[in-house]
Formats: C-alpha cells, sequence, structure tokens
C-alpha cells in the first residue's frame, strides 16, 4: 500500500485551536506525524521590551487564557525574588485559592473537549455545565470570567471575605457531588475506555526522555509535579501528586479526573486555613538580575526565565510552557495509530497552542 | 417558494462556523461556552458546524497573524454568501493588547470586511449571543436587499 | 542564578552524560547580548532540581544540535533559529526557519535581534 499524506487542520472540528499536523498514512495507520506551528504565534515575548514589567502582568496572563491565573503568578513570583520582596501569607493562600480554581474549570474543560472527541457529547455538556460554577465564582471575586488579573507585583490585589469563602465552599459541595456522580462514565463506562485504553501509550522512559510535562508525564507512572516545590502556600497543605502507570489516553483522563477533586480538597484546606492579614506588600525600586521560576500548570511544568537590568523594561522574558513540552510526546506517540483515533490522541495532551507558541 | 424557505431558516437557524485566529483562548472558551446547557444557544437554533461551507456565520476570535491570514482568507472565500462576520473580543476588533507585537497584523477587518463587533477581553457568552442576534438582522437586511442568492440555494 | 560553563565542542558529550545520569532536558533560553554575540541557557532538571549551562557564541556560526541526544530539544532549536537566526545543525526536524515566520513575506530580519543580523548572510541556504 502506498503512503498517503494527510493533512489534520488548522481550521478542524474538533480541535478548538489551529494546530496543523502532517500525517503520513499507511492503510488509515499512521506511520509519520509532523506539526506546524505558527498560526497563533504573535511575539509575546519581544512586548518586554514596550511594556513596563508592571504592564506586562496583563500580557502574561494572555498568553494563555486557560491558565491565565497560573501564569501571572508564575512571572510575579520571578520579580519578587528579583526585588527581593516577600508576599504576605494571606496573599499567598489567595494566589492558592486562585489557582487551584483555575486547576478545576482547566480540567473540567478538558474532561468535556475530551469527552466530545469521541463522540460523547452528552459527558461533555455535563462537563461544562458543572464548570460554569467556577465561572460564577471567578466573577463574584475577581470580576472576569475567565481572566481574573488577580496578581501584581507584591501579592494579590482582591480579598476574599468570609461570607464569601462560605459561598465558595457551598459551591464547591455541588461542584464535587456533581463531578463524582461522573466518575464512573469517565472510569468504566464501555464507549470511553473502548476508545481510550491502549491509545498512545507513553512507557514511563519515554515520557521522562522526551520531557513530557504535567498529567501527560504522571500518567505514566512518574510522581512530578512543581507544586512538590512548594511555592506560595503549597508548603502548609497536604497533598500528593496523582499517578497512574499505565501511560495511555485513558490513564491521562484518570489523572486529570482524580486532579480536579484533589484541587477541590486544596481549595478548601486553603480556605479553611487562611491566616489574617495584608494580602499584598508595596514594591519600590526596579528588579534587577536573573531568575528562573517554575510552577504546576493546569498542563503541567512551565518556566519563567527573567532577565532584568535595573530599569523599568525587562531585558529577556522567555516562557517555556508546559505544551511546548508535551509536543515532542505527541509526535511520538502518533505512529502506529488510526487515524480515527487521532483527534482522541491530541486531545489527550490537552493541547493549548496558544501557550506553545505565545 | 425554495428560496423563502431557505431565507426564513437562515434568520431562524443559522449555521455558524468559528475559526480560532490567534486567539489567547479566553475568547475562544466564551464561544464555546454559548453552546453549552446555561447558555444553550441551540435553542434558538444556533448550530456550530466545523465545515465553512455550510455555515452562514463566521465567527472569528483573536489577532490575526501574518500566517493565518490566508487560512481566515480561504474560509471566508469557502463560505457561500450571503454570509456575515463577527469578530469578537478586542483581539478581533484591533489587535488588542498584542497590536504591537511582531507577529501581528490587526484585527480581523484588516483581511475580511465584518459585520458585528463584540468588544471586551475576554467578551462574555451574553455579549456574544447578542452579537449573534445583531448579526442576524444584518443578515435579513442583506436579503430584503435582494444580494444574490444562488450560492445559498446551491448548498 | 548558579550556572556552569559550557562550549560548543563539549556539548553532546555533556547532554549524554547528563541523560546517562537520568536528568530531563527542560529548554534552551536564547539571549542577545551585543551587536555580535548571543547567549544559550542550557536548562536540566532531576527531581525537581534545575541546573544551568551558558554559553556565549558569535552570531554567525552555526551551533551542533541537542537534537540528537535529547529529541525534545527540536522544538525549541528551531524556535531559536526563527527569532535568533542560529542555524543548527542535524536537527532531527527541520522547519527552516519557518515554525512561526511565513516564507511568503520575506523573511529577512531576526525578530528577537535588537541589532539585526540578515538572515540570508548567516545563513546562506536556508532550507
Ligand atoms: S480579546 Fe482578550 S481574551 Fe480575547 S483572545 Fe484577545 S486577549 Fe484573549
Amino acid at each position: 500500500m502506498s503512503k498517503t499524506i494527510v493533512p489534520f487542520g488548522p481550521q478542524h472540528p474538533v480541535l478548538p485551536e489551529p494546530i496543523h499536523l502532517s500525517l503520513t498514512v499507511e492503510d488509515e495507520v499512521v506511520k509519520e506525524a509532523v506539526p506546524a506551528f505558527g498560526y497563533v504565534h504573535r511575539g509575546l515575548e519581544k512586548l518586554a521590551e514596550k511594556r513596563d514589567f508592571h504592564q506586562m502582568i496583563q500580557v502574561v496572563e494572555r498568553v494563555c487564557g486557560i491558565c491565565s491565573m497560573i501564569h501571572a503568578m508564575c512571572y510575579c513570583q520571578g520579580l519578587e525574588h528579583l526585588m527581593k520582596v516577600e508576599v504576605p501569607r494571606r496573599g499567598q493562600f489567595l494566589r492558592v485559592i486562585w489557582s487551584e480554581l483555575h486547576r478545576i474549570h482547566s480540567h473540567l474543560l478538558w474532561l468535556g473537549l475530551y469527552a466530545d472527541a469521541f463522540g460523547f457529547e452528552s459527558v461533555f455538556m455535563q462537563f461544562w455545565k458543572i464548570r460554569e460554577r467556577i465561572m460564577d465564582i471567578n466573577e463574584a471575586t475577581a470580576g472576569n470570567r475567565v481572566i481574573v488579573s488577580v496578581n501584581q507585583v507584591g501579592g494579590v490585589r482582591r480579598d476574599l471575605s468570609p461570607s464569601k469563602c462560605d459561598w465558595i465552599l457551598d459551591e464547591l459541595n455541588h461542584v464535587e457531588k456533581e463531578v463524582k456522580a461522573l466518575e464512573s462514565t469517565m472510569s468504566n463506562n464501555y464507549t470511553v475506555k473502548k476508545r481510550t485504553v491502549g491509545k498512545g501509550i507513553l512507557t514511563r522512559e519515554m515520557a521522562y526522555e522526551l520531557g513530557a510535562a504535567g498529567p501527560t508525564l504522571r500518567a505514566s507512572g512518574i510522581a512530578q509535579d512543581m507544586r512538590q516545590l512548594q511555592y506560595e502556600a503549597f508548603d502548609e497543605l497536604d497533598f500528593e501528586p496523582v499517578v497512574e502507570t499505565d501511560g495511555d489516553a485513558f490513564a491521562r483522563g484518570l489523572v486529570r479526573f482524580k486532579e480536579t477533586i484533589q484541587s477541590i480538597d486544596l481549595v478548601r484546606q486553603a480556605i479553611a486555613r487562611l491566616p489574617q492579614g495584608d494580602t499584598f506588600v508595596k514594591v519600590k525600586g526596579k528588579p534587577e538580575g536573573e531568575v528562573v521560576q517554575r510552577v504546576e500548570q493546569p498542563r503541567g511544568e512551565c518556566l519563567y526565565y527573567i532577565k532584568a537590568n535595573g530599569t523599568k523594561f525587562l531585558d529577556r522574558l522567555r516562557i517555556r510552557t508546559p505544551t511546548f513540552a508535551n509536543i515532542p510526546p505527541l509526535a511520538a506517540m502518533l505512529p502506529g495509530m488510526e487515524l480515527a483515533d487521532v483527534p482522541v490522541l491530541i486531545l489527550s495532551i490537552d493541547p493549548c497552542i496558544s501557550c506553545t507558541e505565545r | 417558494m425554495l428560496k423563502k424557505i431557505v431565507e426564513h431558516s437562515q434568520i431562524k437557524s443559522p449555521w455558524l462556523v468559528h475559526y480560532d485566529c490567534g486567539s489567547c483562548n479566553g475568547c475562544d472558551i466564551e464561544t464555546l461556552a454559548c453552546l453549552t446547557p446555561l447558555y444553550d444557544v441551540e435553542r434558538f437554533g444556533v448550530l456550530n458546524i466545523g465545515n465553512p461551507k455550510h455555515a452562514d456565520v463566521l465567527i472569528v476570535t483573536g489577532t490575526v497573524n501574518k500566517r493565518n491570514k490566508k487560512v481566515l482568507k480561504q474560509i471566508y472565500d469557502q463560505m457561500p454568501s450571503p454570509k456575515i462576520v463577527i469578530a469578537i473580543g478586542a483581539c478581533g476588533l484591533s489587535g488588542g493588547i498584542f497590536r504591537e507585537a511582531y507577529n501581528v497584523v490587526g484585527g480581523v477587518d484588516k483581511v475580511i470586511p465584518v459585520d458585528v463587533y463584540v468588544p471586551g477581553c475576554p467578551a462574555k457568552p451574553e455579549a456574544i449571543i447578542d452579537g449573534v442576534v445583531e448579526g442576524l438582522a444584518k443578515l435579513s437586511e442583506i436579503q430584503k436587499a435582494g444580494k444574490p442568492k444562488k450560492e445559498a440555494i446551491a448548498s | 542564578m548558579q550556572s556552569l560553563e559550557i562550549t560548543k565542542e563539549t556539548l553532546r558529550q555533556e547532554g549524554e552524560r547528563l541523560k546517562a545520569e537520568g536528568f530531563r532536558f527542560v529548554t534552551i533560553t536564547c539571549l542577545e547580548l551585543d551587536e555580535t554575540s548571543l547567549e544559550l541557557i542550557y536548562h536540566f532538571d532531576k527531581d525537581l532540581e534545575i541546573i544551568h549551562y551558558r554559553m556565549q557564541i558569535p552570531k554567525d556560526a552555526p551551533m551542533p544540535s541537542l537534537s540528537p541526544v535529547f529529541f525534545a530539544a527540536f522544538l525549541v532549536e528551531n524556535e531559536i533559529y526563527d527569532q535568533f537566526g542560529i542555524k543548527f545543525d542535524d536537527l532531527v526536524l527541520d522547519f527552516g526557519g519557518t515554525l512561526y515566520l511565513d516564507d511568503d513575506d520575506d523573511i529577512t530580519a531576526t525578530p528577537f535581534c535588537k541589532f539585526g543580523v540578515k538572515r540570508a548572510d548567516t545563513v546562506p541556504d536556508a532550507e
């Protein structure tokens, strides 16, 4: 059978974002997959020369609209390190609360899209319906549904009143109940298993060597989570990275599902231990020096490199996002798979193209 | 007769195609959120489909960059007329926060004509639905003005 | 930020050694220092510890690629080629400077360099 090259994307019904893949197929079986990019590239890192370091917070939030708060948090942590300021304890806890809320909303979003990719539309609708509660919390606490923009260098600019906290806990109880109701669907359903078990296997060694990040790495049995670095208030919160050992698309789904529940628990812990005090400190002066900062995003490890020279403008800002790390594993797992499984596998790494290309 | 049916159903049940053209995903997920149970535009007959040749309305989120402007143009050209374009978010309007970045061309209207602009960063689902309704009013105006509808019937 | 020095010649060796020791490739950062030189910082990670290797290179000489050792490096090396115009030899997957930029608009400048170098001069056959 001769080889055919099938282009996939950039505008494709299953993917909300434009990514292009050239798939070399032989009899419906993929032999080679070469990704192509550039449909979302904007050149954000370069904007650091035109915006001062405070204004850049708004820009890095828009690297990716889904994990925007965590991007800004990482950037602020880097600058706080350079300017030697310490965020007050309450600010650190509030950052954890918002970042875990973001993780819940991102994972629910992904679980929905993933179900949609194998044609399980009712589950898609269910997950997105649950997700709206988190969006409501975001809107009520920060004023915007998606891009919450609560970070500033030195802390957070919004506070939570005790009554808001109670309301959040109440909403989260609903979220947890509704998510748990879907647990058997995600872990036992015949359709789900048929489409995902044994598909796109990434062994432990492969995942590590190819530099996979986040749930893609943890589904292959490696317990690496940047939250173990205990940034912000994670030193006081109990959590264990979620690990699965099968390394297939099904395992990646399970990891994200369990992380959703874990994040609900983390928000609860953070609210229970929320100390009193200020939420931010005033910062003076300009940053100087170099720093590498890493945080865990819903999609995995995110690295910021900041070089500042003592002026308003940063010398260089470099962002290595989780999907950037997950593209090589994706290219390695596609060969040998059937063409019809490609959309599910692409989604299984939770691609965020806007992050990848910046 | 057939013409009447087509015209009527175009307004009552518009089919959308959504293209993400360098958006940060903020506007994207809000557009998708419109389809889900809380906002549920399907109850108004609005359908989201992936094929530009079936669509009446093109929803564009995000800034145009040097590579995707060709894709955007192609999608627009493939759609049968009469058609309307809705640009969503500050990015789609003018380039928004990314305006000065080196790979950004600017708003959607630099490449294709835009009928409705929905501001916001990101635009809220309510605003997007409102934008679609506005767009449909425009569409029916175009129909009344009697632009050629041959292609529409053929599709 | 502590870092170790590395040179073009020792890059591959060092890479092999790190890989054998169980390090994971994280990424490469490229910085512009002045009109003629760039700096590359290689980041590796093991058990949540991150280490950095630095190397200063002139703008107009090609670099050995790390992608034969760490496959994951191909993407970032292509990105650096796009943005700074350094050509990497032996890339496992070469996008030829069109990873992000489009070949229709002629790519003459390197967008991330303040002191722009003409792409065509540095790389005679960017294919
Ligand atoms: S308008 Fe704002 S939210 Fe929408 S794509 Fe642009 S930056 Fe993102």
